[in-house]
C-alpha cells in the first residue's frame, strides 16, 4: 500500500534530531516528531509539552503509568530532572512569547515561500486546531517534519496552499524522506537530497519551485 | 468544612442555558464526579467551554450522551466521534479557538481584562471578522475574555479553607477556569487540614473556590481513574 514505511519516518526523525542543539527548548508535534527523542544521542534538550510541562522524560514502564502526567498526545510520560509544571495559560505564554527555540510540526502542505497548512482539510469537518496556530505564531524556529507526498501520492510541497493556512508566520526548514529544504527570503532552497534520488525525480514529486544550493549534499 | 457539598447539592446551582467553564485536557484533570452528577440534573441547553469534550461516553462526552449541550467552545473536538456526529447532525454548535487563545481568554476573564491582542491565528479562518491592529509593524488580532456562570475544576487536594493543590499535568486549564466563573465548584480526591498544603504549593487560593466536592466515585488504580460502581441516590 501507500502507507509511509517505518524506515522513512525514522529517517525523517533522525535528520530532524541532527538539527537540534544541546540545550534547545523544543516542542514536538504529534506524529513523526514524537519519534525524535529516540535519536538524540548525547544531546540534552528541554522538551516542552503544551499541556503544562517543561522537561518531558522517557516513556514510563506500564507499572509506573500516571495519567495525571501525560503528553499533548495524551500518552503517559515522565519528567526529567529539573522539570517544571505550569498551567495552560503559562504554557502558551512560553510558546507565544518566543521562549521556545524550536517547534517541530507535522504539515499537510507547505508552499514555496514556507507558508504552512497543518490544521484543516477543505471539505472535511474542521473541529480541531489544538496548539498548532500558537506554535506557528510563537516558536523561534519552525521545522516541518513530513512525508514528501500525501498517502494518495499528491504533492504536499506546492506552489500555493490549497488548504487553510495556520498563520502568517513561515517555516524555516522542511525535512522529508526525500529531501531537506531551507527557506531564505521566501525562497525554497534544496540543501540535501536522498541517495538514489535525482533532482529531476524530486521535481516530479515536488510541485513547488526550489533553488538548488551550491553546497547540495547528495548522501542524505 | 464550610464549603463542602455533595456533588448533587453543588451541581443543582447550574441552570438551563448556563455557560460552564470546565478544566481538563481530555480526561486528565477533568472533574469526572461533577460531570456525572450533572448528567442526572435537569439543566439543559448548556454551553461548555473546555479544551475538548472528553472521550466518547467518558468525562464531558457524557453530556453529549445525555443531550444537555447546546454549544461547545474549545480547541480540539476531532477525537470524540460523538461530538463530530452531534455537530454534523446540527445537534451541537462548535466554536473552535486556538488552544493558547482559549487559555489566555479564560485567564483574562478571571483577571478583569476585557480583551487582548495576540498574534495567534492572524491570517487564518479562525479570526475572520475580528478586529486587527499593528504593533511594532506586526499584525495582531483582538480576542475577547471568556467568563461563565459556573466553573468546574479538578484538583488533587483541597484544604479546609478551599485552597487547591493540583497534581502534575492534571493542572492544565484548571487554575484559569477557577478564576473565570461566577460560581466555582472544585472536585478533589482528598481534603486536608488548613496549613497542610504549603503556601507555595497552592495552585488556586481559596477565595476563588465556592464549593468543594469530594470525589467518591473514581479511584486511582495503576495510575488511571477507575469508575466505581456507586449510585448517587
Amino acid at each position: 500500500m501507500n502507507k509511509t514505511s517505518v524506515t522513512d519516518k525514522v529517517k525523517i526523525a533522525q535528520r530532524v534530531a541532527d538539527e537540534l542543539q544541546d540545550g534547545d527548548v523544543v516542542n514536538l508535534g504529534v506524529g513523526i516528531p514524537t519519534l525524535i527523542p529516540d535519536y538524540l544521542g548525547d544531546k540534552s534538550l528541554f522538551l516542552q509539552s503544551e499541556n503544562g510541562l517543561l522537561g518531558i522524560g522517557p516513556t514510563p514502564p506500564d507499572d509506573q503509568v500516571d495519567m495525571d502526567l501525560i503528553s499533548a498526545s495524551k500518552k503517559p510520560i515522565t519528567m526529567s530532572p529539573g522539570a517544571s509544571l505550569f498551567s495552560s495559560s503559562n504554557s502558551f505564554a512560553m510558546i507565544r512569547g518566543g521562549h521556545v527555540d524550536v517547534a517541530i510540526l507535522g504539515a499537510l502542505q507547505v508552499d514555496e515561500t514556507g507558508e504552512i497548512a497543518n490544521w484543516a482539510v477543505p471539505g472535511k469537518d474542521i473541529l480541531g486546531v489544538g496548539g498548532a496556530m500558537d506554535l506557528v505564531a510563537g516558536a523561534k524556529k519552525i521545522i516541518l517534519s513530513m512525508t514528501h507526498q500525501s498517502k494518495d501520492k499528491k504533492p504536499k510541497i506546492i506552489k500555493k496552499l490549497t488548504f487553510p493556512r495556520s498563520g502568517v508566520r513561515k517555516a524555516d526548514m522542511v525535512v522529508t524522506e526525500q529531501a531537506v529544504f531551507k527557506f531564505e527570503n521566501e525562497t525554497m532552497i534544496l540543501t540535501e537530497i536522498a541517495e538514489d534520488f535525482s533532482i529531476d525525480q524530486l521535481k516530479e514529486s515536488t510541485e513547488a519551485n526550489f533553488v538548488v544550493s551550491p553546497e547540495l549534499k547528495t548522501d542524505y | 468544612m464550610k464549603k463542602l457539598r455533595t456533588a448533587e447539592e453543588a451541581i443543582k446551582k447550574i441552570k438551563t442555558g448556563d455557560i460552564l467553564l470546565v478544566g481538563g485536557f481530555g480526561l486528565s484533570g477533568s472533574p469526572l464526579t461533577l460531570i456525572d452528577a450533572l448528567t442526572e440534573h435537569d439543566a439543559r441547553e448548556l454551553t461548555v467551554v473546555s479544551n475538548n469534550l472528553g472521550e466518547e461516553g467518558r468525562g464531558l462526552g457524557r453530556l453529549l450522551v445525555s443531550q444537555q449541550l447546546k454549544k461547545a467552545i474549545g480547541s480540539y473536538f476531532t477525537t470524540n466521534r460523538d461530538a463530530v456526529k452531534a455537530w454534523a447532525a446540527n445537534d451541537l454548535e462548535i466554536e473552535l479557538i486556538p488552544q493558547g487563545t482559549l487559555a489566555e481568554s479564560l485567564r483574562a476573564g478571571g483577571a478583569g481584562i476585557a480583551a487582548y491582542f495576540t498574534r495567534t491565528g492572524v491570517g487564518t479562518e479562525l479570526v475572520e471578522g475580528k478586529e486587527m491592529r499593528e504593533f511594532d509593524g506586526e499584525p495582531y488580532v483582538l480576542e475577547q475574555a471568556i467568563k461563565g456562570e459556573v466553573s468546574l475544576v479538578k484538583a488533587l487536594k483541597a484544604d479546609s479553607l478551599g485552597n487547591l493543590y493540583y497534581h502534575k499535568t492534571a493542572m492544565n486549564f484548571n487554575p484559569e477556569v477557577a478564576t473565570a466563573g461566577d460560581l466555582v465548584i472544585a472536585e478533589v480526591d482528598e481534603i486536608v487540614e488548613t496549613g497542610d498544603i504549603a503556601p507555595e504549593d497552592i495552585g488556586t487560593p481559596h477565595i476563588y473556590v465556592d464549593y468543594v466536592v469530594l470525589n467518591d466515585r473514581y479511584i486511582k488504580e495503576g495510575g488511571r481513574y477507575i469508575e466505581q460502581n456507586v449510585g448517587y441516590r
